[in-house]
């Protein structure tokens, strides 16, 4: 789950990371109270979207006025951002943060992520902040700086002070710098988090050492313990189909072709949007709608598709293991007397009880194209394309 | 032999008495596995499916005997139950469930390494179908009859597409030594080359097919250690070719967020260690057939 950069910098504050001045705002009226309530002569106009790159897209904008900060956020409010992150829809703007503009010396990158190989939490830290870290391992490998954090005692100072010497910080800021990398990392483990990144995180002309802009995302799995994070979600910077899956416990992309899918188990699912990929058609989704596939979540699956108004055909591919196929098979004939689809239907069972299965798929008057293996559903579905 | 349960493979259910784990343990049993009890906290001194219930799994370890259990806990309990295992004295835990949070893995495995080697207790999973030894022992979710007896080893992050391959296995007559399925987490308990070191040192099993996904080093980490060290010819299939960047495909390891974890890179890079590769996931078991032959194996 991703925040917004004003919920995450709000949450690395109280673990000690030090943010510049600033404050949430819904209209352009807000918006000019609130630059004259921050103080300075100069704002940071931010849009508040789920993405980076905010920047590059127009999405943040530096005002030397309270009007002009009014303007700016009448500009953004509503308007929807499309960055090289969001897709061509973009995102919406609901929310402005307008923040005092600090004075930069420096732009550093400090990120902390979940070390797949090494089963610990990483630190990873570059002198070559404002650019992404994809951006940096390609053009400045040499800068990055890794730091393996043993999880059982947690960040000790000294690794916090070797990072910070490592990204060239005078010896008066060391302490800020590593009491800004250990609040980092409290808030990722405290918090069941996934990744932090502060970037840029830089060191002013004043000697602060500050948080310009962070990303936090969060463990959907902790979220049962986590009902302070779980408030932060904003569901309008998510795609809505996505929402109604995700609420009745799918797992559901959208993707951009036009072959709807209903499959049992993800890996199952993307291998059979493999399978369409490799027949020359696109799929319109992943939609994994569990191991157990049972008629209920079978309705909801089928509701869901006939909700994507790029749905051409509709694939269905269920492995049952436990759950037989005849069961599936009748929740299948269930679902179908409940929603209508208009699309050509290909359905495809394996495993227990398939022949009965089939049987009550044939027995029943709904209309479908029978497919035996997946190679041969995936090429079905593509020439019900048409 | 088969790797890691046998037929006589003593089994204790953690999370016994709860729905999903009486209905699972049933299966097992009707299987042929070797369940000897299960533990519920706060349920000790029952009888369930006529086997003992405990209060802990010490207790049940030293009352039974057994070597290996199976975990049913829901997800905030998981990981307590898993060290618990460990604690134990469990040589082996498979746990199915599904939706543990990532801090709470990377605590179980460091919580394991207080353990000397030979008393280190292997986990595999969470969020996986587990495993079986087909006409030997069932420790798992997946519907034993699809796998027939023989010498394949199959591993898998996936649950469902492991059903499909021991499926297409079967189909062409050949069958399986043991089947692992390691989940599709992001730190999980045993990794892609932590099996197929298993499988290469089982006199049984003559070749492994592994069922990896976008995401994560496990699949390439365990080509290079088939480069390096096996002598069985391994087979991969990839899944996720048409997968988005930056996306969770379902499993929460779904996810492609370095170099190397595309389904792409991964298959360049597993071709480049001397792994067979099922082009798609229709002819993993003809796959599996031509090397066979090729090898002079069948």
């Amino acid at each position: 789950m991703d925040i917004h950069e004003y919920q995450a910098k709000k949450i690395l504050s109280d673990f000690g990371v030090k943010i510049p001045t600033g404050g949430i705002v819904y209209s352009p009226e807000n918006a000019e109270n609130k630059a004259r309530e921050i103080g300075g002569s100069k704002w940071v106009v931010k849009a508040q979207v789920h993405s980076g790159a905010r920047g590059k897209a127009g999405g943040i904008i530096i005002c030397n006025s309270p009007l002009e900060v009014a303007d700016a956020t009448d500009k953004l409010l509503g308007k929807k951002l499309i960055t090289n992150q969001t897709g061509p829809e973009g995102k919406i703007i609901n929310r402005i943060y307008i923040e005092e503009a600090t004075d930069i010396k420096h732009e550093l990158y400090l990120g902390l992520v979940f070390d797949r190989s090494s089963e610990s939490i990483m630190v990873v830290a570059s002198t070559e902040g404002g650019m992404s870290v994809e951006e940096i391992s390609k053009e400045k490998p040499e800068t990055i700086i890794r730091s393996k954090i043993e999880v059982a005692v947690g960040i000790q100072q000294f690794q916090a002070r070797e990072i910070a010497f490592g990204l060239g910080i005078e010896s008066k800021l060391i302490s800020r710098a590593a009491n800004t990398i250990i609040g980092c990392y409290k808030a990722f483990s405290e918090l069941d988090a996934t990744m932090v990144e502060v970037n840029p995180l830089v060191v002013s002309h004043q000697d602060e050492i500050l948080a310009l802009d962070c990303k936090m995302s969060f463990d959907n799995n902790a979220m049962f313990r986590r009902d302070e994070i779980a408030e932060l979600r904003d569901k309008t910077q998510e795609n809505s189909n996505e929402v109604y899956a995700s609420d009745r416990g799918m797992n559901y992309v959208s993707l951009d072709g036009n072959i709807g899918n209903i499959i049992n188990g993800a890996g199952l699912a993307m291998a059979s949007m493999d399978m369409i990929k490799l027949a020359g058609g696109e799929p319109a989704n992943f939609l994994d709608v569990g191991g157990g596939a049972t008629p209920e979540k079978i309705v909801k699956a089928f509701k869901l598709i006939s909700m994507d108004t790029k749905v051409k055909v509709i694939l269905v591919n269920i492995f049952a293991g436990i759950n037989r196929c005849d069961w599936v098979a009748e929740g299948i004939v269930q679902a179908l007397s409940k929603i209508e689809i208009k699309h050509p239907l290909v359905i495809r069972l394996a495993g227990t009880n398939v022949e009965k299965g089939n049987e009550i798929l044939k027995k029943s008057n709904i209309n479908y194209i029978e497919a035996s293996t997946l190679e041969d559903a995936a090429n079905k579905a593509v020439k019900a394309l048409g | 032999m088969s790797i890691i349960i046998h037929k006589n493979t003593k089994i204790l259910v953690q999370g016994f008495t709860g729905k999903i784990g009486s209905f699972h343990a049933e299966e097992m049993i009707k299987y042929g596995s070797n369940v000897v009890g299960g533990v519920t906290p706060g349920k000790g001194g029952m009888t369930h499916l006529n086997l003992p219930v405990f209060n802990t799994v010490k207790e049940a370890v030293d009352q039974t005997g057994a070597s290996t259990s199976i975990l049913f806990v829901p997800p905030a309990f998981a990981a307590d139950s898993a060290m618990e295992a460990a604690d134990a004295g469990i040589k082996t835990c498979v746990a199915i469930t599904d939706g543990i949070p990532s801090h709470d893995m990377v605590k179980i495995k460091r919580y394991m390494r207080r353990y000397p080697k030979d008393k280190k207790m292997g986990l595999v999973g969470p969020n996986c179908a587990g495993i079986i030894s087909p006409g030997k022992s069932m420790l798992g979710i997946m519907p034993g009859h699809i796998y027939k007896e023989g010498k394949i080893g199959i591993v898998s992050r996936s649950g469902t597409l492991g059903y499909e391959a021991a499926q297409q296995l079967k189909d062409l007559e050949i069958g399986v030594s043991t089947s692992v399925g390691i989940g599709g987490d992001p730190i999980n308990g045993s990794s892609f080359r932590d099996i197929i070191e298993k499988f290469e040192n089982d006199d049984e099993t003559i070749a492994v097919l592994m069922i990896g996904e976008i995401g994560g080093p496990q699949e390439v980490e365990a080509g290079q250690f088939a480069k390096e060290n096996m002598s069985k010819p391994v087979i991969a299939y990839i899944a996720g070719l048409t997968a988005p960047k930056g996306r969770v495909m379902g499993h929460a390891g779904a996810i492609v967020s370095a170099y190397g974890e595309s389904a792409i890179e991964k298959v360049e890079l597993l071709k480049e260690c001397g792994v067979t590769i099922s082009t798609n996931p229709s002819v993993m078991g003809e796959t599996v057939k031509k090397v066979l032959v090729e090898n002079n194996l069948n």
